[in-house]
Protein backbone atom coordinates (compact mmCIF):
# COMPACT_ATOMS: atom_id res chain seq x y z
CA UNK A 1 0.00 0.00 0.00
CA UNK A 2 1.44 3.42 -0.72
CA UNK A 3 1.97 6.11 1.96
CA UNK A 4 -0.72 8.30 0.04
CA UNK A 5 -3.33 5.64 -0.13
CA UNK A 6 -2.51 4.97 3.36
CA UNK A 7 -3.20 8.44 5.15
CA UNK A 8 -6.33 8.28 2.36
CA UNK A 9 -7.59 5.15 4.00
CA UNK A 10 -6.59 6.28 7.54
CA UNK A 11 -8.32 9.86 7.19
CA UNK A 12 -11.74 7.95 6.04
CA UNK A 13 -11.81 5.54 8.63
CA UNK A 14 -11.05 8.52 11.39
CA UNK A 15 -13.59 10.79 9.14
CA UNK A 16 -16.63 7.79 10.30
CA UNK A 17 -15.56 8.34 13.58
CA UNK A 18 -17.01 12.17 13.89
CA UNK A 19 -20.93 11.62 14.19
CA UNK A 20 -21.46 15.31 14.58
CA UNK A 21 -20.15 16.21 11.21
CA UNK A 22 -21.14 12.72 9.65
CA UNK A 23 -24.60 13.77 10.69
CA UNK A 24 -24.86 17.20 9.79
CA UNK A 25 -23.17 16.56 5.98
CA UNK A 26 -24.89 13.49 5.32
CA UNK A 27 -28.12 13.02 6.73
CA UNK A 28 -29.35 16.68 7.94
CA UNK A 29 -29.66 17.99 4.28
CA UNK A 30 -31.95 15.18 3.22
CA UNK A 31 -33.66 15.34 6.70
CA UNK A 32 -34.47 18.54 6.16
CA UNK A 33 -35.84 17.83 2.73
CA UNK A 34 -37.98 14.69 4.14
CA UNK A 35 -39.48 17.36 6.83
CA UNK A 36 -40.53 19.96 4.30
CA UNK A 37 -42.10 16.82 2.08
CA UNK A 38 -44.37 16.18 4.87
CA UNK A 39 -46.37 19.87 4.64
CA UNK A 40 -48.63 18.92 2.47
CA UNK A 41 -49.08 22.07 0.94
CA UNK A 42 -45.19 22.00 -0.05
CA UNK A 43 -46.20 19.05 -2.31
CA UNK A 44 -49.20 20.39 -4.43
CA UNK A 45 -48.21 22.36 -7.80
CA UNK A 46 -48.44 26.02 -7.36
CA UNK A 47 -48.79 28.05 -10.72
CA UNK A 48 -46.96 31.03 -9.11
CA UNK A 49 -43.91 28.64 -8.91
CA UNK A 50 -44.21 27.87 -12.48
CA UNK A 51 -46.27 24.67 -11.48
CA UNK A 52 -43.70 23.36 -9.91
CA UNK A 53 -44.05 22.70 -5.78
CA UNK A 54 -42.14 23.93 -3.20
CA UNK A 55 -40.52 20.26 -2.73
CA UNK A 56 -39.31 20.57 -5.80
CA UNK A 57 -37.52 23.76 -5.42
CA UNK A 58 -35.95 22.55 -2.11
CA UNK A 59 -33.76 19.26 -3.55
CA UNK A 60 -31.35 21.89 -5.59
CA UNK A 61 -31.13 23.52 -1.95
CA UNK A 62 -30.79 20.71 -0.05
CA UNK A 63 -28.19 19.47 -2.25
CA UNK A 64 -25.87 22.76 -1.73
CA UNK A 65 -26.15 22.70 1.89
CA UNK A 66 -24.45 19.55 1.97
CA UNK A 67 -22.05 21.04 -0.17
CA UNK A 68 -21.57 24.40 2.00
CA UNK A 69 -21.76 22.00 5.30
CA UNK A 70 -18.92 19.90 4.10
CA UNK A 71 -16.40 22.35 2.90
CA UNK A 72 -17.65 25.96 5.01
CA UNK A 73 -18.52 23.92 8.58
CA UNK A 74 -16.99 20.36 8.37
CA UNK A 75 -13.34 20.78 6.77
CA UNK A 76 -11.75 23.98 8.52
CA UNK A 77 -11.69 22.51 12.04
CA UNK A 78 -10.42 19.68 10.95
CA UNK A 79 -7.62 21.18 9.11
CA UNK A 80 -6.56 24.08 11.44
CA UNK A 81 -6.68 21.31 14.59
CA UNK A 82 -4.06 19.43 12.42
CA UNK A 83 -2.26 22.30 12.28
CA UNK A 84 -2.75 23.61 15.75
CA UNK A 85 -1.92 20.06 17.16
CA UNK A 86 1.11 19.39 15.85
CA UNK A 87 0.11 16.59 13.18
CA UNK A 88 1.75 18.47 10.26
CA UNK A 89 4.46 19.17 11.92
CA UNK A 90 5.13 15.44 13.21
CA UNK A 91 4.23 14.58 9.30
CA UNK A 92 7.08 16.35 7.85
CA UNK A 93 9.53 14.94 9.95
CA UNK A 94 8.81 11.53 7.88
CA UNK A 95 9.21 10.62 4.27
CA UNK A 96 5.43 11.40 3.87
CA UNK A 97 4.46 15.23 2.45
CA UNK A 98 1.91 16.51 5.13
CA UNK A 99 0.63 18.11 1.96
CA UNK A 100 -1.43 14.81 1.46
CA UNK A 101 -3.06 14.66 4.97
CA UNK A 102 -4.60 18.32 3.39
CA UNK A 103 -5.30 16.79 0.46
CA UNK A 104 -7.11 13.37 1.59
CA UNK A 105 -9.46 15.74 4.21
CA UNK A 106 -10.64 17.64 0.72
CA UNK A 107 -10.96 14.60 -1.05
CA UNK A 108 -13.34 13.27 2.12
CA UNK A 109 -14.84 16.18 2.48
CA UNK A 110 -15.71 16.99 -1.38
CA UNK A 111 -16.82 13.02 -1.65
CA UNK A 112 -19.68 13.47 1.73
CA UNK A 113 -21.08 16.40 0.09
CA UNK A 114 -21.47 14.33 -3.34
CA UNK A 115 -22.83 11.39 -1.45
CA UNK A 116 -25.04 13.65 0.21
CA UNK A 117 -26.29 15.55 -2.76
CA UNK A 118 -26.94 11.86 -4.44
CA UNK A 119 -28.92 10.50 -1.03
CA UNK A 120 -31.09 13.86 -0.91
CA UNK A 121 -31.82 13.29 -4.92
CA UNK A 122 -32.85 9.75 -4.34
CA UNK A 123 -34.83 10.34 -1.48
CA UNK A 124 -36.69 13.47 -3.42
CA UNK A 125 -36.89 10.94 -6.15
CA UNK A 126 -38.84 7.71 -4.50
CA UNK A 127 -40.20 9.56 -1.50
CA UNK A 128 -41.71 12.75 -3.48
CA UNK A 129 -41.40 12.22 -6.86
CA UNK A 130 -39.13 15.06 -7.56
CA UNK A 131 -38.18 14.78 -11.21
CA UNK A 132 -34.07 13.85 -11.54
CA UNK A 133 -32.09 17.06 -13.36
CA UNK A 134 -33.39 16.90 -17.13
CA UNK A 135 -29.87 18.19 -18.06
CA UNK A 136 -28.00 15.48 -16.31
CA UNK A 137 -24.39 16.98 -17.19
CA UNK A 138 -25.38 20.36 -16.55
CA UNK A 139 -26.49 19.35 -13.17
CA UNK A 140 -23.26 17.71 -12.69
CA UNK A 141 -21.23 20.54 -13.89
CA UNK A 142 -22.96 23.06 -11.53
CA UNK A 143 -22.14 20.94 -8.23
CA UNK A 144 -19.21 19.69 -8.89
CA UNK A 145 -17.82 23.50 -9.59
CA UNK A 146 -20.18 24.67 -5.94
CA UNK A 147 -18.35 21.62 -4.42
CA UNK A 148 -14.68 22.98 -5.72
CA UNK A 149 -15.82 26.22 -4.40
CA UNK A 150 -16.86 25.26 -0.73
CA UNK A 151 -13.62 23.41 -0.30
CA UNK A 152 -11.84 26.24 -1.31
CA UNK A 153 -13.33 28.47 0.68
CA UNK A 154 -13.21 25.91 3.04
CA UNK A 155 -9.61 26.40 3.10
CA UNK A 156 -9.13 30.18 2.18
CA UNK A 157 -10.80 29.99 6.06
CA UNK A 158 -7.92 27.35 7.55
CA UNK A 159 -5.52 29.41 5.97
CA UNK A 160 -6.62 32.41 7.57
CA UNK A 161 -7.68 31.20 10.67
CA UNK A 162 -4.89 30.76 13.55
CA UNK A 163 -6.72 28.60 15.79
CA UNK A 164 -9.51 26.04 15.46
CA UNK A 165 -11.55 28.42 17.54
CA UNK A 166 -11.10 31.47 14.92
CA UNK A 167 -12.07 29.11 12.00
CA UNK A 168 -15.00 27.75 13.77
CA UNK A 169 -16.42 31.41 14.12
CA UNK A 170 -15.50 32.37 10.76
CA UNK A 171 -17.07 29.23 9.17
CA UNK A 172 -20.32 30.21 11.15
CA UNK A 173 -20.14 33.22 9.84
CA UNK A 174 -19.92 32.72 6.38
CA UNK A 175 -22.34 29.29 6.86
CA UNK A 176 -25.23 31.62 7.39
CA UNK A 177 -25.02 34.19 4.38
CA UNK A 178 -23.98 31.13 2.22
CA UNK A 179 -27.44 29.22 3.84
CA UNK A 180 -29.41 32.36 2.46
CA UNK A 181 -27.47 32.61 -0.85
CA UNK A 182 -28.71 29.03 -1.86
CA UNK A 183 -32.29 29.66 -0.78
CA UNK A 184 -32.42 27.76 2.68
CA UNK A 185 -35.02 30.41 3.76
CA UNK A 186 -36.37 31.06 0.34
CA UNK A 187 -35.50 29.57 -2.74
CA UNK A 188 -34.06 32.17 -5.51
CA UNK A 189 -36.70 31.63 -7.71
CA UNK A 190 -39.26 33.36 -5.05
CA UNK A 191 -36.66 35.56 -4.18
CA UNK A 192 -37.68 39.64 -5.27
CA UNK A 193 -35.46 40.07 -8.71
CA UNK A 194 -33.07 42.58 -7.47
CA UNK A 195 -31.80 39.89 -4.40
CA UNK A 196 -31.99 36.92 -7.82
CA UNK A 197 -29.35 39.05 -9.11
CA UNK A 198 -27.41 39.97 -6.16
CA UNK A 199 -27.14 36.67 -4.90
CA UNK A 200 -25.99 35.78 -8.42
CA UNK A 201 -22.62 36.84 -7.72
CA UNK A 202 -22.14 35.31 -4.66
CA UNK A 203 -20.25 31.47 -5.40
CA UNK A 204 -23.58 29.66 -4.23
CA UNK A 205 -25.79 31.56 -5.63
CA UNK A 206 -25.14 31.57 -8.45
CA UNK A 207 -24.37 27.98 -8.20
CA UNK A 208 -28.00 27.35 -6.47
CA UNK A 209 -29.28 29.21 -10.04
CA UNK A 210 -27.36 27.09 -12.20
CA UNK A 211 -28.29 23.80 -10.69
CA UNK A 212 -32.33 25.36 -10.86
CA UNK A 213 -31.90 25.78 -14.80
CA UNK A 214 -30.28 22.32 -15.29
CA UNK A 215 -32.80 20.89 -13.20
CA UNK A 216 -35.32 22.49 -15.36
CA UNK A 217 -33.67 20.64 -18.64
CA UNK A 218 -31.93 23.99 -19.69
CA UNK A 219 -28.08 24.26 -19.79
CA UNK A 220 -27.15 26.33 -16.62
CA UNK A 221 -26.06 29.79 -18.22
CA UNK A 222 -22.26 30.37 -18.21
CA UNK A 223 -22.28 33.56 -16.52
CA UNK A 224 -23.57 31.47 -13.29
CA UNK A 225 -20.82 28.85 -13.87
CA UNK A 226 -18.30 31.70 -14.68
CA UNK A 227 -19.76 33.19 -11.02
CA UNK A 228 -18.63 30.18 -9.16
CA UNK A 229 -15.93 29.29 -10.76
CA UNK A 230 -14.34 32.61 -10.42
CA UNK A 231 -14.46 32.53 -7.17
CA UNK A 232 -13.15 29.05 -7.18
CA UNK A 233 -9.65 30.45 -8.64
CA UNK A 234 -9.92 33.15 -6.11
CA UNK A 235 -10.26 31.53 -3.23
CA UNK A 236 -8.28 28.55 -3.97
CA UNK A 237 -5.31 31.21 -4.72
CA UNK A 238 -5.86 32.87 -1.61
CA UNK A 239 -5.81 29.65 -0.15
CA UNK A 240 -2.26 28.82 -1.24
CA UNK A 241 -0.89 31.99 -0.43
CA UNK A 242 -1.41 32.47 3.33
CA UNK A 243 -1.91 29.02 4.25
CA UNK A 244 1.17 28.49 7.06
CA UNK A 245 2.29 24.88 8.21
CA UNK A 246 2.24 25.95 11.56
CA UNK B 1 32.19 9.43 13.06
CA UNK B 2 30.06 12.12 13.66
CA UNK B 3 26.76 11.50 12.31
CA UNK B 4 25.63 15.03 13.10
CA UNK B 5 27.72 17.97 12.68
CA UNK B 6 25.75 21.43 13.21
CA UNK B 7 28.28 24.07 12.73
CA UNK B 8 28.10 28.09 13.40
CA UNK B 9 24.32 27.80 13.44
CA UNK B 10 22.43 30.98 13.91
CA UNK B 11 18.63 31.61 13.69
CA UNK B 12 16.42 34.35 14.32
CA UNK B 13 13.12 35.45 14.74
CA UNK B 14 11.79 38.63 13.93
CA UNK B 15 15.58 40.17 14.54
CA UNK B 16 15.83 38.07 18.17
CA UNK B 17 18.56 35.77 18.00
CA UNK B 18 17.30 32.27 19.02
CA UNK B 19 20.17 30.54 18.23
CA UNK B 20 23.38 32.93 18.25
CA UNK B 21 26.60 30.63 16.64
CA UNK B 22 25.82 26.66 18.15
CA UNK B 23 28.28 23.96 17.06
CA UNK B 24 28.78 20.63 18.52
CA UNK B 25 29.01 17.40 16.67
CA UNK B 26 27.47 13.83 17.79
CA UNK B 27 29.26 10.42 17.42
CA UNK B 28 27.31 7.26 16.27
CA UNK B 29 26.37 5.91 19.05
CA UNK B 30 26.39 8.21 21.91
CA UNK B 31 24.00 9.69 24.08
CA UNK B 32 23.57 13.54 23.51
CA UNK B 33 22.64 15.63 25.45
CA UNK B 34 20.99 19.60 24.89
CA UNK B 35 20.34 20.91 27.97
CA UNK B 36 19.42 24.22 28.77
CA UNK B 37 17.08 26.65 30.72
CA UNK B 38 13.93 27.31 29.28
CA UNK B 39 14.42 29.92 25.95
CA UNK B 40 18.01 28.90 25.68
CA UNK B 41 17.24 27.92 21.78
CA UNK B 42 17.71 23.75 22.40
CA UNK B 43 14.47 23.32 20.35
CA UNK B 44 15.13 25.42 17.63
CA UNK B 45 18.52 23.75 17.19
CA UNK B 46 17.25 20.45 17.01
CA UNK B 47 14.25 21.38 14.81
CA UNK B 48 16.70 22.96 12.16
CA UNK B 49 18.80 19.12 12.81
CA UNK B 50 15.20 17.92 11.39
CA UNK B 51 14.76 20.05 9.00
CA UNK B 52 11.93 21.70 9.88
CA UNK B 53 13.29 25.03 10.05
CA UNK B 54 15.57 26.84 7.92
CA UNK B 55 19.27 28.31 9.29
CA UNK B 56 19.85 31.99 8.92
CA UNK B 57 23.43 30.82 8.75
CA UNK B 58 25.80 28.47 9.77
CA UNK B 59 25.49 24.56 8.07
CA UNK B 60 23.92 21.47 9.62
CA UNK B 61 24.77 17.60 8.57
CA UNK B 62 23.32 14.79 9.52
CA UNK B 63 25.17 11.49 7.81
CA UNK B 64 26.82 13.90 5.39
CA UNK B 65 22.71 14.94 4.29
CA UNK B 66 21.37 18.89 4.64
CA UNK B 67 18.34 18.42 6.16
CA UNK B 68 16.74 21.64 4.55
CA UNK B 69 17.70 20.31 1.00
CA UNK B 70 17.99 16.50 1.53
CA UNK B 71 14.63 16.76 3.78
CA UNK B 72 13.25 13.12 2.35
CA UNK B 73 16.82 11.59 2.88
CA UNK B 74 17.11 12.80 5.92
CA UNK B 75 13.64 12.15 7.51
CA UNK B 76 14.50 7.98 6.65
CA UNK B 77 17.64 7.91 8.83
CA UNK B 78 16.22 10.55 12.00
CA UNK B 79 13.23 9.55 13.83
CA UNK B 80 11.94 12.68 15.96
CA UNK B 81 9.58 13.41 18.70
CA UNK B 82 8.38 16.75 18.69
CA UNK B 83 7.69 18.72 21.95
CA UNK B 84 4.01 19.47 22.32
CA UNK B 85 2.89 17.73 18.96
CA UNK B 86 -0.07 14.98 19.13
CA UNK B 87 -1.72 12.68 16.98
CA UNK B 88 -5.55 12.33 16.02
CA UNK B 89 -7.45 11.94 18.82
CA UNK B 90 -9.34 8.94 17.21
CA UNK B 91 -6.55 7.71 16.28
CA UNK B 92 -5.69 4.05 17.61
CA UNK B 93 -2.38 2.97 18.76
CA UNK B 94 -2.25 0.29 16.10
CA UNK B 95 -3.70 2.56 13.45
CA UNK B 96 -0.85 4.78 13.89
CA UNK B 97 1.90 2.01 14.12
CA UNK B 98 0.56 1.08 10.77
CA UNK B 99 0.05 4.45 9.30
CA UNK B 100 3.24 5.47 10.39
CA UNK B 101 4.66 2.55 8.95
CA UNK B 102 3.70 2.59 5.48
CA UNK B 103 5.61 6.00 4.86
CA UNK B 104 9.02 4.70 5.47
CA UNK B 105 10.51 2.19 2.46
CA UNK B 106 11.91 -0.30 5.22
CA UNK B 107 10.16 0.18 8.09
CA UNK B 108 10.54 -2.10 11.60
CA UNK B 109 8.04 -4.31 12.63
CA UNK B 110 5.50 -2.49 14.49
CA UNK B 111 4.42 -5.35 16.37
CA UNK B 112 7.57 -5.70 18.27
CA UNK B 113 7.79 -2.12 18.73
CA UNK B 114 4.63 -1.90 20.34
CA UNK B 115 5.78 -4.71 22.39
CA UNK B 116 9.17 -3.72 23.23
CA UNK B 117 7.30 -0.21 24.22
CA UNK B 118 4.60 -2.03 26.13
CA UNK B 119 1.64 -1.11 23.99
CA UNK B 120 0.29 -4.56 23.05
CA UNK B 121 -2.20 -4.07 25.21
CA UNK B 122 -3.76 -0.59 24.54
CA UNK B 123 -3.48 -0.99 20.22
CA UNK B 124 -7.14 -0.41 20.18
CA UNK B 125 -7.07 2.29 22.34
CA UNK B 126 -7.72 5.44 20.87
CA UNK B 127 -4.69 8.45 20.96
CA UNK B 128 -6.70 10.69 23.04
CA UNK B 129 -7.28 7.71 25.96
CA UNK B 130 -3.87 7.43 26.15
CA UNK B 131 -2.01 8.43 29.14
CA UNK B 132 0.79 11.08 29.31
CA UNK B 133 3.52 7.73 29.69
CA UNK B 134 1.34 5.68 27.10
CA UNK B 135 1.93 9.07 24.40
CA UNK B 136 5.39 9.27 24.89
CA UNK B 137 6.02 5.28 24.40
CA UNK B 138 3.79 5.80 20.90
CA UNK B 139 5.97 8.57 20.02
CA UNK B 140 9.00 6.95 20.55
CA UNK B 141 7.93 3.68 18.57
CA UNK B 142 6.63 6.29 16.17
CA UNK B 143 9.94 7.51 16.07
CA UNK B 144 11.67 4.50 15.74
CA UNK B 145 9.36 2.85 13.26
CA UNK B 146 11.52 3.80 9.92
CA UNK B 147 14.23 1.53 11.39
CA UNK B 148 16.58 5.11 12.29
CA UNK B 149 20.25 5.89 12.52
CA UNK B 150 19.62 8.87 14.70
CA UNK B 151 16.50 9.86 17.13
CA UNK B 152 16.02 13.01 18.02
CA UNK B 153 13.81 13.54 21.61
CA UNK B 154 12.66 16.98 22.34
CA UNK B 155 11.68 17.21 26.26
CA UNK B 156 10.60 13.32 26.34
CA UNK B 157 10.01 13.18 30.15
CA UNK B 158 8.07 16.39 30.78
CA UNK B 159 4.88 15.87 32.48
CA UNK B 160 5.47 12.19 33.59
CA UNK B 161 5.53 11.25 37.24
CA UNK B 162 9.26 9.78 38.49
CA UNK B 163 8.28 6.60 38.05
CA UNK B 164 6.84 6.82 34.24
CA UNK B 165 10.50 8.95 33.81
CA UNK B 166 12.56 5.98 35.07
CA UNK B 167 10.95 4.14 32.73
CA UNK B 168 11.46 5.95 29.55
CA UNK B 169 15.00 6.43 30.22
CA UNK B 170 15.71 2.53 30.52
CA UNK B 171 14.04 2.85 26.63
CA UNK B 172 16.49 5.72 25.48
CA UNK B 173 19.55 3.47 26.57
CA UNK B 174 17.92 0.42 25.14
CA UNK B 175 17.24 2.55 21.74
CA UNK B 176 21.02 3.41 22.04
CA UNK B 177 22.20 -0.10 23.15
CA UNK B 178 20.26 -1.33 19.55
CA UNK B 179 22.64 1.10 18.09
CA UNK B 180 20.98 4.15 17.48
CA UNK B 181 22.07 7.41 18.36
CA UNK B 182 20.24 9.24 20.45
CA UNK B 183 19.90 13.49 20.69
CA UNK B 184 18.15 14.48 23.24
CA UNK B 185 17.04 17.88 24.43
CA UNK B 186 16.03 18.09 28.04
CA UNK B 187 15.82 20.92 30.66
CA UNK B 188 16.04 18.19 33.71
CA UNK B 189 19.26 17.56 35.03
CA UNK B 190 19.00 14.42 36.50
CA UNK B 191 18.18 13.01 33.09
CA UNK B 192 21.27 14.67 31.48
CA UNK B 193 23.44 13.24 34.28
CA UNK B 194 21.96 9.90 33.93
CA UNK B 195 21.40 9.08 30.30
CA UNK B 196 24.11 11.41 28.30
CA UNK B 197 27.55 10.55 27.19
CA UNK B 198 28.01 13.98 26.12
CA UNK B 199 26.54 17.43 26.80
CA UNK B 200 26.03 20.55 24.74
CA UNK B 201 24.79 23.37 27.57
CA UNK B 202 22.99 26.12 25.98
CA UNK B 203 22.43 29.36 27.27
CA UNK B 204 20.98 32.50 25.31
CA UNK B 205 21.74 30.43 22.16
CA UNK B 206 25.12 29.70 22.71
CA UNK B 207 27.30 26.73 23.52
CA UNK B 208 28.27 27.30 27.14
CA UNK B 209 29.96 24.53 27.49
CA UNK B 210 29.77 20.97 26.08
CA UNK B 211 31.56 18.12 28.01
CA UNK B 212 30.55 14.95 29.53
CA UNK B 213 28.33 14.82 32.38
CA UNK B 214 31.00 14.55 35.65
CA UNK B 215 33.53 16.78 32.97
CA UNK B 216 30.64 19.36 33.73
CA UNK B 217 30.21 18.88 37.50
CA UNK B 218 34.25 19.36 38.11
CA UNK B 219 34.56 22.04 36.24
CA UNK B 220 31.96 23.52 38.82
CA UNK B 221 32.92 25.90 40.98
CA UNK B 222 30.65 23.84 43.36
CA UNK B 223 32.12 19.91 42.03
CA UNK B 224 32.30 19.05 46.06
CA UNK B 225 29.66 19.06 48.44
CA UNK B 226 31.56 18.96 51.94
CA UNK B 227 28.58 18.86 55.42
CA UNK B 228 29.27 17.93 58.73
CA UNK B 229 28.63 19.43 62.30
CA UNK B 230 31.48 20.60 63.98
CA UNK B 231 32.12 19.84 67.75
CA UNK B 232 32.63 23.53 68.35
CA UNK B 233 32.02 26.52 66.24
CA UNK B 234 34.40 27.91 63.50
CA UNK B 235 35.38 31.21 62.72
CA UNK B 236 34.45 33.39 59.99
CA UNK B 237 38.18 33.56 59.89
CA UNK B 238 39.44 30.44 59.71
CA UNK B 239 36.72 29.57 56.66
CA UNK B 240 37.91 32.49 54.76
CA UNK B 241 41.55 30.51 54.43
CA UNK B 242 39.23 27.97 52.88
CA UNK B 243 41.02 27.57 48.96
CA UNK B 244 38.81 27.34 46.27
CA UNK B 245 35.71 27.83 48.65
CA UNK B 246 32.34 28.89 45.86
CA UNK B 247 29.46 28.96 49.16
CA UNK B 248 29.38 28.42 52.55
CA UNK B 249 25.91 27.76 54.61
CA UNK B 250 25.29 27.29 58.31
CA UNK B 251 22.23 25.71 59.08
CA UNK B 252 20.96 24.71 62.88
CA UNK B 253 25.44 24.42 63.82
CA UNK B 254 25.62 22.89 60.33
CA UNK B 255 28.14 23.77 57.74
CA UNK B 256 27.90 23.28 54.30
CA UNK B 257 30.24 24.12 52.44
CA UNK B 258 30.82 23.76 48.16
CA UNK B 259 34.11 23.92 46.56
CA UNK B 260 36.46 21.47 45.18
CA UNK B 261 38.99 18.54 45.50
CA UNK B 262 41.40 21.11 47.06
CA UNK B 263 38.79 22.19 49.74
CA UNK B 264 38.31 19.08 51.13
CA UNK B 265 41.87 18.38 52.42
CA UNK B 266 41.87 22.09 53.93
CA UNK B 267 38.66 21.81 55.61
CA UNK B 268 39.86 18.38 57.13
CA UNK B 269 43.51 19.95 57.93
CA UNK B 270 41.71 22.54 59.61
CA UNK B 271 39.85 20.63 61.14
CA UNK B 272 42.54 18.71 62.65
CA UNK B 273 44.73 22.14 63.88
CA UNK B 274 42.24 22.75 65.51
CA UNK B 275 41.42 19.60 67.26
CA UNK B 276 37.59 19.78 66.18
CA UNK B 277 35.86 16.58 65.06
CA UNK B 278 33.45 16.91 62.13
CA UNK B 279 29.77 14.70 63.39
CA UNK B 280 27.95 13.28 60.32
CA UNK B 281 30.85 14.25 57.98
CA UNK B 282 29.33 14.03 54.34
CA UNK B 283 31.53 15.12 50.93
CA UNK B 284 29.63 14.39 47.84
CA UNK B 285 30.07 15.37 44.12
CA UNK B 286 27.76 18.33 43.68
CA UNK B 287 25.35 17.12 41.01
CA UNK B 288 24.87 18.45 37.47
CA UNK B 289 22.21 21.59 39.09
CA UNK B 290 25.23 23.25 40.53
CA UNK B 291 27.29 22.91 37.41
CA UNK B 292 24.58 23.78 35.09
CA UNK B 293 23.67 26.87 37.55
CA UNK B 294 27.14 27.86 37.10
CA UNK B 295 27.11 27.52 33.59
CA UNK B 296 24.25 29.84 33.16
CA UNK B 297 24.34 32.04 35.49
CA UNK B 298 24.03 36.03 34.26
CA UNK B 299 24.23 36.99 30.78
CA UNK B 300 27.99 36.91 30.25
CA UNK B 301 28.98 33.24 32.05
CA UNK B 302 27.89 31.65 29.00
CA UNK B 303 30.15 33.49 26.82
CA UNK B 304 33.39 31.55 28.51
CA UNK B 305 34.14 28.39 29.33
CA UNK B 306 36.61 26.18 30.93
CA UNK B 307 38.56 26.98 33.92
CA UNK B 308 38.13 30.92 33.27
CA UNK B 309 35.20 30.63 34.19
CA UNK B 310 35.36 28.81 37.26
CA UNK B 311 37.88 30.92 38.00
CA UNK B 312 35.33 33.83 37.99
CA UNK B 313 32.77 32.54 39.79
CA UNK B 314 34.74 31.69 42.60
CA UNK B 315 35.89 35.26 42.96
CA UNK B 316 32.61 36.83 42.57
CA UNK B 317 30.99 34.46 45.23
CA UNK B 318 33.62 33.92 47.81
Amino acid sequence: MSASTAVLKSEARLFTREPAALFWVIAFPTLLLTILGLVPSFRTADPALGGLRTVDLYVPVVVLLAVIMAGLQAMPPALTGYRERGILRRMSTTPMRPVYLLAAQIVLNGAAALGSAILAMAVGRLAYGVELPRQLLGYVLALVLATLGALAFGATITALSRTTKISNAVGMAVFFPAMFTVGVWAPVQVMPDLLQRIVGFTPFGAAAQALNQAAAGDWPSWSHLGVTALWTVILIAVAARWFRWE
Amino acid sequence: MAIIEVSGLRKAYGGRPVVDGVSFSVEEGEIFGILGPNGAGKTTTVECVEGLRVPDAGTVRVAGLDPVADHEQVTRILGAQLQESELQEKLTVREALELYSAFYPKPADWRILAERLDLTDRLTARFGKLSGGQKQRLFIALALIGNPRVVVLDELTTGLDPRARRDTWKLIEDVRDSGVTVLLVTHFMEEAQHLCDRVAVINTGRVAALDTPAGLIGRSAHSTVISFTPSRPLGDDDLATLPAVATVERKDGRLVINGTNETVNAVLSLLARHGITAQELRVADATLDAAFLDLTAGPTAGLTTGPEATADLTQQES
